[in-house]
């Protein structure tokens, strides 16, 4: 799978069509995009800085699209997650799965979302009104990783 | 050694690595994080709270009990937020 961790935005078509251009044994393809939201709770985000530990970052990457890979009959996907300075609205992470059947790239896509929200090394710190502030990692987030275990 | 340090855990030591000497006696990540917080104030504030603090040695997260040993490269951070 192509991995790529950038601070450039992405374009979804062009990444689909550079996975697909001229396959005719692609039955499924599943997108996930990650976009920066306005709001956490009740404050008004302002901006989004995502920090990452070069290196690492790209090879957990690797490894999660590599156990998703021998989980599930994928035919090729992407995975690029962006850092640096973003504003409401903007994308942060893409995955694409594709495989001859929908259920291995729903699953597999949402797999790798899963496993890269507490395994990858990022850091999201929100800037609202009262300041800025370092998201917290939610409990939630393990238990939806730990689900596929 | 090479120590890196990333988000909440930068900021509050204020840089984002260093290289240092390791002592002899200590063996381990706890070892480490031990010696580090009798470095300053700023040490003992990032690492106050282990339930919010994760370490990679050579790229690899480790458990605080992993072996150190000074041609590694230590990575402290908070839990990871992406996606």
């Amino acid at each position: 799978m192509k991995i790529l961790v950038q601070d450039q935005d992405f374009d979804i078509a062009a990444e689909i069509s550079e996975l697909c251009g001229g396959r005719t044994d692609i039955g499924a393809i599943v997108t996930f995009t990650g976009l920066v939201r306005d709001f956490h709770g009740d404050n008004k985000v302002q901006k989004m800085t995502l920090e990452h530990f070069p290196g690492m970052a790209e090879k957990q990457l690797e490894a999660i699209c590599k156990t998703a890979s021998d989980r599930w009959p994928l035919q090729g996907g992407t995975v690029i997650h962006r850092y640096g300075p973003l504003i409401p609205g903007d994308r942060i992470v893409l995955v694409i799965t594709l495989s001859a059947h929908r259920e291995a790239a729903f699953e597999a896509a949402e797999f790798i979302m899963d496993w890269l929200k507490t395994e990858a090394p990022f850091w999201k710190k929100e800037q609202t009104a009262k300041g800025e502030h370092w998201v917290d990692a939610k409990t939630e987030d393990n238990k939806r990783k730990d689900r596929w275990t | 050694m090479e120590i890196s340090y990333f988000a909440r855990i930068r900021e509050d030591i204020g840089h984002g690595s260093e290289i240092i000497s390791l002592p002899e006696n200590i063996s381990d990540v706890n070892g480490l994080i031990k010696y580090l917080c009798e470095q300053g104030k700023n040490y003992e504030t990032a690492f106050k709270n282990e339930a919010a603090l994760r370490v990679a040695v050579n790229q690899t997260y480790v458990d605080f009990d992993h072996p150190v040993k000074d041609s590694d490269d230590i990575a402290f951070f908070p839990p990871m937020t992406g996606g």
